[in-house]
């Protein structure tokens, strides 16, 4: 014991450089430890399985008359239905895609042209366009447009003008008969 | 600065196992302070009391708060009406959180004026920064507590800034929410990170006090104390001071929580939270205006955010864009009006940050922004390479009395 302590003490060439590796491999293990033990921590604020259970809704589409939209809730967002008209079907599929700033068909963006099913969040920092009742703004294109920052969206929720990057995101759905859908 | 001398044996017994009576006379009895302060001194103490006011306020708050999307807005509405003095612990922190940032600008600006970044006050000026990042990301927090619609928007376009970061945006966004759009453990966590946020912000400050007790006070001349003729003890000459400046913003501070408690708050957040329905308005807090317009006035959304930070991190490199060896603005002539542009420059940003972004309004929001980043980046570090500055006087007491010998046998 005194002897180390001495050749520590004169800071001699070969037993410094070994407890310096020493050292650093004990501070090395021990921060892995530390990184890895932060991991439950970090994922315990990721959502928990009863978050993640709720997480398909069905909504019965019979009721909505052509032209007329409803917003139902899914995971805590909403999700705008739109019965187009024949009118709002035709001018999104005749939208150049050279026009549109993040591009993509209408017909890409729907499973029967007359049903748009999309979560009704601006993709810019997550407002609720508005657009969805009667007498509401609908912005340039006539789709919907969002007061906070103003996007204005077209009539297949395509991002047109404003700072929004992309359109407004089509959740996971599916038809159970001719007019029930299930999303999620 | 010899050691004190205590009489009351108690304190003898302690303070000669654990100095902290010794330690307590030396910083803040003692505690050599240049004479020369002006009323921009008393911002720091302030700060001080009010960080105080929110901790104890907020505490007592907790007591009667629920943190539920279901109750948190009622219960604050009880905690108004129903809660003994509720309604004065909750109008004393919701406008101690005004108070608090307007105290913090000015201890900021002033720090500017009188170059008190500069060395050796460095790390001294960086934790302030810190402290002030710290407190914003308190006052977010807070301000969602009471689940009203300026509550719940807030806390979607903020947590959706994150949504701009390349490639884990979405993941980073979930993580924060704990869910698929800010709900119920979005509120949870932010009560536990609220209540969490203040102490940090205490210890933070402590390291502040520790940096600047080791310089010392830089002071309106800028020059360094030179000796004891050049500074009197904090107490009491500077304590009696900072316990005026206290009153003088204690009138200010409860005429608008006895008389006007709403007035910098928004009347949508009296309408409880709706995810459903966005006000056709949304507006941050007034203390927020400036990096809101920042964030608007660039049209990329990845642009806006990285700007919308870089203007407050800006301020860590300060010190190093400024090159000139003079502290004081008032011996930098061409210095001194840039930092009365950069203040003009900040109240158009506050109040572009309140329009709604169209027309006019756009453009002269862009033009303010590229300004704010152009004084930091350009005209500073431009400015301490050509400008000749005033000379300085040759000590702190020379400056204030005309002689200063004088005052040095006086003291
Ligand atoms: C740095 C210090 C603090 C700042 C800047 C701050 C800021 C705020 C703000 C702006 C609000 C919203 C007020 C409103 O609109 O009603 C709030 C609410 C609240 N804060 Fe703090 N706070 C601080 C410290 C604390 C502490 C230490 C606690 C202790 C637990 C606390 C507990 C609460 C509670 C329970 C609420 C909700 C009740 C209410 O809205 O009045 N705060 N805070
Ligand atoms: S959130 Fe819709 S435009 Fe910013």
């Amino acid at each position: 014991m005194t002897d180390t302590a001495t050749t520590a003490a004169q800071a001699s060439g070969p037993d410094e450089t070994r407890r310096d590796f020493l050292l650093m491999a004990t501070s090395a293990v021990g921060a892995v430890g530390v990184a890895l033990a932060c991991w439950p921590f970090i994922d315990s604020m990721n959502p928990s399985a009863d978050v993640l259970a709720l997480s398909s809704t069905g909504v019965d589409l019979s009721a909505i008359e052509e032209g007329q939209s409803i917003t139902v809730v899914w995971r805590g967002k909403p999700v705008f239905i739109r019965h187009r008209t024949p009118e709002e079907i035709e001018t999104a599929g005749a939208a150049p895609m050279d026009d549109l700033i993040d591009p993509q068909a209408d017909t890409d963006r729907v499973l029967k042209p007359e049903w748009l099913i999309m979560i009704g969040i601006c993709t810019h920092l997550g407002c609720i366009p508005l657009g969805q009742k009667v007498g509401d703004p609908r912005g340039d294109f006539d789709g919907w447009f969002c007061p906070c920052h103003g996007s204005h969206y077209d009539t297949s929720g395509r991002i047109r003008k404003g700072p929004a990057p992309r359109n407004m995101a089509i959740p996971p759905y599916e038809f159970t008969d001719e007019t029930t859908i299930k999303i999620g | 600065m010899t050691k004190p001398q205590w009489n009351n044996g108690l304190v003898r017994w302690i303070d000669d196992r654990m100095p902290i009576f010794t330690l307590m006379h030396h910083e803040l009895v003692d505690y050599p302070t240049p004479k020369n302060f002006n009323y921009w001194w008393n911002f720091g103490s302030l700060a001080g009391i009010v960080l105080v006011i929110m901790i104890v306020t907020g505490i007592f708050l907790a007591m009667s708060y629920t943190p539920h999307v279901d109750y948190a807005f009622e219960s604050v509405e009880r905690i108004v009406r129903d809660v003994n003095y509720g309604w004065l612990l909750r109008y004393l922190h919701m406008n101690g959180g005004s108070i608090f940032f307007i105290v913090v600008y000015i201890h900021l600006f002033r720090g500017l004026y009188y170059g008190s970044y500069k060395a050796p006050r460095e790390l001294l000026w960086i934790l302030g920064v810190l402290i002030i990042i710290v407190m914003m990301a308190t006052a977010f927090m807070g301000y969602v507590l009471p689940w009203g619609q300026m509550s719940f928007w807030a806390a979607t376009v903020i947590t959706n800034l994150f949504s701009a970061v390349p490639v884990f945006g979405e993941a980073i966004v979930t993580w924060l929410w704990g869910g698929f759009s800010v709900d119920n453990p979005t509120l949870n966590r932010f009560f536990s990170f609220h209540y969490l946020l203040p102490f940090v912000l205490f210890a933070l400050v402590f390291l502040h006090l520790w940096a600047l007790h080791v310089h010392k006070s830089n002071n309106p001349l800028g020059i360094d104390v030179k000796g004891p003729q050049d500074t009197i003890p904090f107490s009491p000459y500077y304590t009696i001071k900072d316990l005026f400046g206290l009153g003088v913003l204690m009138v200010f501070y409860l005429f608008f929580v006895f008389f006007a408690p709403d007035f910098f708050g928004e009347p949508d957040n009296y309408i409880k939270a709706d995810p459903l329905v966005t006000p056709t308005h949304i507006v941050p807090e007034w203390y927020f205006l400036p990096y809101y317009a920042i964030l608007r006035a660039i049209p990329d959304k990845l642009g806006g955010v990285v700007a919308m930070f870089g203007s407050i991190l800006i301020l860590l490199i300060l010190p190093w864009l400024d090159r000139s060896k003079v502290r004081s603005a008032r011996f930098r002539p061409i210095y001194k009006q840039f930092f009365w542009i950069l203040v003009v420059d900040c109240f158009v940003l506050g109040w572009i940050g309140a329009k709604p972004p169209e027309g006019i309004y756009i453009t002269i929001g862009r033009i303010a922004t590229a300004y704010y980043f152009l004084h930091f980046l350009v005209i500073i570090p431009l400015i301490s390479m050509v400008e000749r500055p005033k000379p300085l006087p040759e000590s702190i007491s020379t400056a204030v009395t005309k002689g200063g010998a004088a005052v040095k046998e006086a003291t």
